[in-house]
């Protein structure tokens, strides 16, 4: 830190969306170990919270507490790229607390309402029990609302600053997507498989694509500030994760049409493309790697590198390898929809994004509050908590998932009984009761996160600090 | 080297992504055919008034479902205009009732409970369900079951009391056996169809 200079009032909004972020953290745990819970005692809070409700708060708050962490992150990262505060800030903050009362309003709802007859007037002010977007559609207005303002502070900044990077240039060309894939939050098609296929754009384009090129984005602003890495190694290696995204991923959704109805030639595309869908995730590894040697693990904020290499191997161990073993048709037909999805979609999320935000949200305390470096050992604990937690849970779900594969699936044929009786065979309830104890030493882990955010940030030299300033000369090399 | 310039891999990019999803736009146009409502892969709804069954084809080497004689619903052929209805009706209580938190379709969904892809066709219903709720059909059976799953519990994960009226129990039915006809490429594998159905009746035999 050369000096001390005031938050970009962007800056500003994005701590307070970290704060958000890491409280819906919390709330995604705690619904998560009820649900955990849930599978080894089903009569834990039944009926009164059934399953249904608490794995609908489980996986909507991962959705949010994922995607105000990316607001938050671009807010706090963008300034120093276009050199100069974003735009449309006022509106910014009124989507802030927006969201807030609409995340408190659909919670309420979630727990105490729950569901309703069955009218459009349910999917409007109720529950649109569509997975992941299954907040009442009134509230996917103020989703949309929030995102297309989100999009406007970014293309209107650019636009204010003439000036674009090729970060940025990625960044704005994935805004497009990012918000026109979400209309698909609302319909609701009558005939079920059209409406998975639609379903399907926006949940793979958004998960497996644009978040995909965001958090490659913000992972190479990360590495420029706590590595000072040079920006054109940095963009040189997103336009390839780019390039590789988009020629693996696009037609990778074809892994989702196997069994819906489709027509059968997306079992060879799909199959195809999805197994080299872990290429790019790859490539975000060897460019992390490099520049960690290249840099000589000289670094300003452990933590925040520690989790981006972290987001790299996580992201390909996650998403790629685990997604590897079950993409390919052949296999696809037996552990689709068990838990070894269930393990996927844990160790790909965790990975792919969880790592990543909690990087950049260190970095913005370290910079918020003038640390010249972050270390210490809080954040060790953290990190390895967490992470015996995460990839303990993969595997006991891996494990109960392909006793489920084995058992209900290749042998069983799939009917009632077959799935009965998979689910009490003593690997799947092992594995069950693994994920749950697993679960509690991730529980352990956010707690030790959480507080060690809040203490380098009650730490703070300076109340309001130069972030900003760190970083203006990173990337000129 | 023209590796190393980072406009060489932009352009890589941008034409990965026009030739990609050019692509898709093709297959998608070409899908959307196929699996619309009387497209080659998705029966009509007026299918509920036929016998589905799901039988193992030797010459594909997968499972696919049959549609064969009559076979009305709750003992009521629906035209076309109600059975769309009916099926509309029953997509907006599966959304309403949030049954894809807990049950999958295609494998979609929830994992808490088991897929509904073939529930049409299980032989539990006859086995365990009709004597439990004293009815003699499947289709009775099931709308006795989901009006009040609490009076019919079968292991220890029990189906919340989700209030469905027998108009909504009835339309989700007609849902579940619709859905049933849908061709799947195969899935679930190995599927023992219930032999009650003139097809499951075949497949008994075939076994």
């Amino acid at each position: 830190m050369t000096s001390v200079r005031s938050l970009y009032s962007s800056q500003k909004l994005a701590l307070r969306y970290f704060t958000l972020s890491v409280a819906l953290f919390g709330v995604m745990i705690v619904f998560g170990l009820v649900a955990a819970t849930q599978y080894i005692h089903p009569s834990f809070l039944f009926p009164a919270l059934a399953f249904n409700m608490v794995k609908t708060m489980h996986v909507d708050v991962l959705i949010l507490w994922l995607l105000t962490a990316f607001f938050g992150s671009l807010f706090w990262l963008l300034p120093s790229e276009f050199k100069r505060d974003l735009v449309g800030m006022r509106a910014a903050n009124v989507v802030f607390w927006l969201f807030c009362a609409t995340i408190a309003a659909v919670a309420l709802t979630f727990l105490f309402v729950q569901t309703g007859p069955g009218t459009d007037k349910t999917l409007w002010l109720i529950n649109q029990g569509r997975k992941y977007v299954e907040e009442p559609r009134w509230a996917a207005v103020v989703v949309a609302i929030g995102i297309a303002v989100f999009v406007y502070n970014i293309i209107g900044t650019a636009v204010a600053a003439k000036r674009v990077t090729g970060i940025t240039a990625v960044i704005i060309l994935n805004m497009i997507p990012l918000f026109g894939l979400y209309m698909i939050a609302f319909p609701a098609m009558t005939n079920m498989a059209l409406d998975q296929f639609w379903w399907w754009w926006l949940v793979h384009f958004w998960v497996e694509a644009t978040w995909e090129v965001l958090i490659g984005a913000i992972v190479a602003l990360v590495l420029m500030r706590v590595m000072n890495a040079s920006r054109s190694v940095v963009e040189t290696w997103l336009y390839i994760e780019v390039a590789l995204v988009l020629a693996t991923g696009v037609l990778g959704i074809g892994h989702h049409y196997f069994w819906m109805g489709a027509p059968k030639y997306w079992l060879g595309i799909g199959g195809f493309f999805s197994a080299l869908e872990p290429l790019p995730l790859l490539g975000m590894v060897i460019h992390a790697v490099y520049d960690a040697g290249e840099h000589k693990m000289k670094m300003t904020n452990q933590p925040a590198f520690y989790w981006t290499m972290l987001e790299a191997f996580g992201n390909f161990i996650g998403a790629g390898v685990w997604g590897f073993m079950i993409t390919l048709p052949q296999i696809n037909l037996f552990a689709h929809g068990t838990q070894w999805t269930a393990s996927h979609g844990h160790l790909a999320f965790w990975g792919a994004y969880g790592c990543g935000v909690i990087s950049v949200i260190y970095l913005a305390v370290q910079e918020a509050g003038g640390h010249e470096q972050i270390g210490g050992r809080a954040w060790k604990w953290a990190f390895g908590l967490l992470n015996t937690g995460m990839y303990g849970m993969g595997g006991s779900l891996l494990i109960a998932g392909m006793a489920q594969a084995f058992y209900e699936r290749a042998i069983g044929g799939s009917t009632f009984n077959a799935y009965v009786a998979a689910q009490q065979t003593p690997w799947f309830l092992e594995g069950i009761w693994m994920r749950w104890v697993f679960g509690l030493i991730f529980t352990a882990g956010y707690a030790v996160l959480a507080g060690n955010l809040i203490a380098i940030a009650r730490r703070s030299r300076v109340p309001v600090a130069a972030g900003t300033l760190a970083v203006e000369g990173a990337g000129t090399r | 080297m023209y590796t190393r310039d980072p406009i060489f891999w932009r352009a890589g990019a941008a034409s990965s992504l026009i030739v990609m999803v050019a692509i898709l736009i093709a297959l998608t146009i070409n899908t959307i055919g196929v699996i619309s409502v009387g497209g080659a892969n998705v029966p009509p709804y007026t299918v509920i008034n036929q016998a589905i069954g799901y039988v193992d084809d030797d010459s594909q080497h997968e499972y696919v479902p049959t549609i064969s004689g009559s076979d009305p619903l709750f003992g009521h052929v629906y035209d076309e205009r109600q059975a769309t209805a009916l099926i509309h009706e029953g997509k907006l209580v599966i959304q309403s009732r949030a049954c894809l938190e807990c049950h999958s379709v295609f494998g979609t969904g929830a994992y808490f409970a088991p897929d509904l892809t073939k529930s049409w066709l299980d032989p539990v219903w006859r086995q365990m369900w009709e004597p439990m709720t004293q009815t003699h059909t499947r289709a009775d059976a099931m709308v006795a079951f989901l009006m009040h799953p609490d009076k019919y519990p079968t292991w220890t994960r029990e189906m919340p009391n989700l209030h469905l009226t027998r108009d909504e129990a009835q339309a989700v039915v007609a849902y579940l056996k619709w859905t049933s006809s849908i061709n799947t490429n195969g899935f679930p594998f190995g599927f023992q169809a219930d032999p009650d159905t003139p097809n499951g009746k075949q497949a008994a035999v075939n076994r």
